[in-house]
């Protein structure tokens, strides 16, 4: 009777131990998985640049000093769907991962965004574009930062139609980031009054654009739009320039364009893009200081936005791991959309229910050869999108998360 | 006129686009042929070698000043040395074994070339120019065609007939076929068939540079140009017969044309066109459409 009751006791003790460990960090670390493409054609725009700046955003943040533990690993997912889903399942129940941040490429990212929610961790999307992520695939535990196809499509596409670019033709990247895309620029350019001439479907990573460049210039589209990214965006550009597609009067319109795509095509051929960003390394100072340390860690690259995003992104994961003291994933991403974000690279900001990050958006027009005063000296400001406009009304997006009112 | 909905006008720019990619499959199968005909060597490394030619190009403008038409003869020959020392160091060794190890070797030797490659300049690819003398085009009618493609075709037609006709049909060519048929009957004639072994690695190395540098003006110059496009080689050179150069040059122009028709009509499959015909094709012919059994 006796040792049944001390046993008992000793039971109870445990159970009221393990009870109150659940409200800590699980296994004491804190441990951020950085999945991108590392070796192929995204990999200059992502890669291990995003790797260093989470690196420089737990080392701001000052983990150490506040004595938290705090891990960063980082893989390739090869932009195949599979390949990254095998990685994040095995960061999540093997490896104890608590967030994985950045994933472009839309298709892995929805894979991703689908098993971080069966796990209940937290998913923080910088380098995906498909808006669907905040749209009919919205989850509990994933915010979208830096950037998606509605505001591309919102920014980009007005301008150009404004400017009378009213007909158009698409070339496609075909896989879910490239009909995502296309479906958001089509919309737009529907509702001001333009027309959609022809679309042609291209498989990712092709290096020989000239076939489907010829049947957009046969189009007669007064645009030719690149829903398109990376290598894929170089290489139409540089071979639409041979076939004099520009001196025949159509104008090239690059949907997504970062900093790596225009350093890599040169100012000669890129000048005149324009396109839309939500972060250039030469904005204001707090924005070069930052691009001084990453580019003295990266082989003097300078950071894209999808850098900046993954940089910004984890700096307010850390912040809302430190007020909400559990790491646990669901409840971590409500922390994050409670407080109000602040950083050094996207200034203020919010998240908004459906875990889409707002800050404002820029229209780019890359400069001239003559007007550039120095390396990665590119982009001039064309216009402000204020953040309220720049990315689509929750209403509109039909995630189940947002109450119908 | 419209054939199956496609205007003609259309039609014929999309098959002159297609010679023009068949002229670097031709390149490169051709030198790829070369290897594997003469010297029985499965040579993967063929990739890697054609993206150092484009790199070579891009240095020597950069670095050395020196421009497209003098970059046209110095990097095949300064890639095709690398190759020369490639096959004395370590492939010289693995003639007595089995095809697989020079494959194996020469496939570790591509990834370890292009992971270097990309360490050093990143995936997006450097801007290289078009030559003053290619630039602009004519306008056909039916299509623009860019002055340098239409070079493109003519040097590769130029460089693949040319070396069909020296391995073919002149002595030196004899040799070295008699010399991979029965080197020690050849070598007590006096000839020294391990240099010409050697040389000849070298001329299917220079091959793929020579076609890099053709590709550098209008595909990036990036460290993963080699690695997309080598599959697709090996896949024209299957079909076409492992060991038959003029099998390899048409069947390089042929392809080239089949997957720009099918990029017309179905572009979703144009990267899986020639896969297509390589299954079909081993399924019925297993030595090649110009093969010979050995």
């Amino acid at each position: 009777m006796k040792r049944k009751l001390s046993s008992t006791l000793i039971t109870a003790a445990f159970a009221l131990g393990a009870g109150a460990a659940q409200a800590q960090i699980s296994d004491g670390v804190i441990k951020i998985g950085v999945l991108n493409d590392q070796s192929s054609l995204y990999a200059d725009l992502t890669g291990p640049g995003s790797t260093l700046a989470a690196r420089l955003a737990v080392e701001d943040f000052g983990a150490a000093k506040k004595g938290m533990k705090v891990e960063v690993i980082a893989a390739d997912h090869q932009n195949k769907p599979d390949v990254g889903s095998t990685i994040a399942r095995t960061w999540y129940d093997t490896d104890k991962v608590d967030v994985i941040v950045d994933v472009p490429t839309s298709s892995v990212a929805l894979a991703v965004n689908q098993i971080t929610r069966e796990k209940g961790k937290a998913f923080l999307v910088s380098g995906a574009a498909t808006s669907d992520l905040t749209g009919k695939a919205c989850s509990p535990n994933t915010i979208h930062w830096t950037y998606d196809t509605w505001m591309l499509a919102n920014g980009t596409a007005n301008a150009v139609v404004k400017t009378g670019g009213d007909s158009w033709f698409f070339i496609t990247a075909d896989y879910a980031f490239g009909h995502a895309l296309e479906r958001d620029v089509e919309a737009v350019v529907l509702k001001s009054g333009g027309k959609v001439l022809g679309k042609v479907r291209v498989p990712l990573n092709t290096q020989d654009f000239s076939s489907f460049l010829l049947q957009a210039q046969a189009s007669k589209a007064k645009v030719i739009g690149l829903a398109n990214a990376g290598g894929d965006t170089t290489n139409s550009i540089k071979q639409a320039g041979e076939f004099g597609i520009t001196k025949g009067g159509q104008s090239m319109a690059g949907l997504l364009v970062f900093l790596t795509e225009i350093h890599g095509l040169g100012l000669e051929r890129a000048q005149g893009l324009t396109f839309t960003e939500t972060f250039y390394w030469d904005t204001n100072d707090a924005t070069r200081a930052f691009t001084k340390r990453f580019a003295a860690a990266n082989n003097n690259k300078y950071p894209t936005m999808i850098h900046a995003g993954v940089y910004s992104a984890v700096l307010h994961y850390l912040k809302a791991v430190e007020a909400s003291k559990t790491d646990d994933g669901t409840k971590v991403i409500a922390q994050m959309k409670a407080m109000p974000t602040d950083d050094p690279l996207f200034g203020k900001g919010s998240i908004r229910a459906d875990g889409r990050k707002i800050h404002p958006a820029y229209l780019y027009e890359v400069k001239k050869p003559a007007e550039s005063k120095g390396v990665y000296d590119y982009y001039k400001v064309r216009a402000t999108i204020p953040a309220d406009q720049a990315f689509r009304p929750m209403e509109q997006g039909e995630c189940p998360l947002v109450a119908k009112k | 006129m419209e054939i199956f909905g496609i205007p003609t006008q259309a039609l014929f720019g999309q098959l002159l686009i297609g010679l023009i990619n068949g002229s670097f499959y031709a390149l490169l199968s051709l030198g790829l042929a070369v290897i594997f005909g003469l010297l029985n060597i499965i040579n993967f490394t063929h990739g890697a070698q054609y993206m150092m030619g484009a790199f070579c190009a891009w240095f020597l403008l950069n670095k050395a000043g020196i421009g497209y038409w003098w970059a046209l003869l110095l990097a095949p020959l300064i890639v095709g040395a690398t190759g020369v020392i490639i096959e004395r160091l370590m492939l010289a060794r693995l003639y007595k074994l089995d095809h697989l190890y020079g494959l194996l070797l020469t496939f570790g030797l591509a990834l370890i070339i292009q992971g270097l490659f990309r360490n050093e300049f990143g995936s997006s690819g450097q801007p290289y120019p078009i030559p003053n003398q290619l630039v602009g085009g004519q306008n056909l009618g039916f299509m623009f065609l860019p002055l340098y493609r239409a070079w493109v075709i003519v040097a590769s037609l130029i460089v693949c007939l040319g070396t069909w006709y020296v391995i073919e049909r002149t002595k030196l060519g004899a040799y070295l076929r008699a010399g991979t048929e029965n080197a020690p009957l050849v070598q007590a004639f006096g000839i020294n068939v391990p240099r010409m072994i050697t040389l000849t690695y070298g001329f299917g190395v220079g091959l793929a540079a020579l076609a890099g540098v053709m590709a550098a003006p209008i595909y990036q110059v990036n460290p993963l140009m080699g690695a997309d496009m080598i599959i697709v080689v090996f896949a024209v050179v299957v079909i076409g017969g492992m060991g038959s150069i003029m099998g390899a040059i048409v069947t390089g122009f042929g392809l080239g044309v089949i997957e720009g028709l099918t990029k017309v009509f179905y572009p979703e499959a144009s990267n899986t066109v020639i896969f297509i015909i390589m299954a079909i094709v081993l399924l019925i012919k297993p030595t090649g459409l110009f093969g010979t059994q050995k």
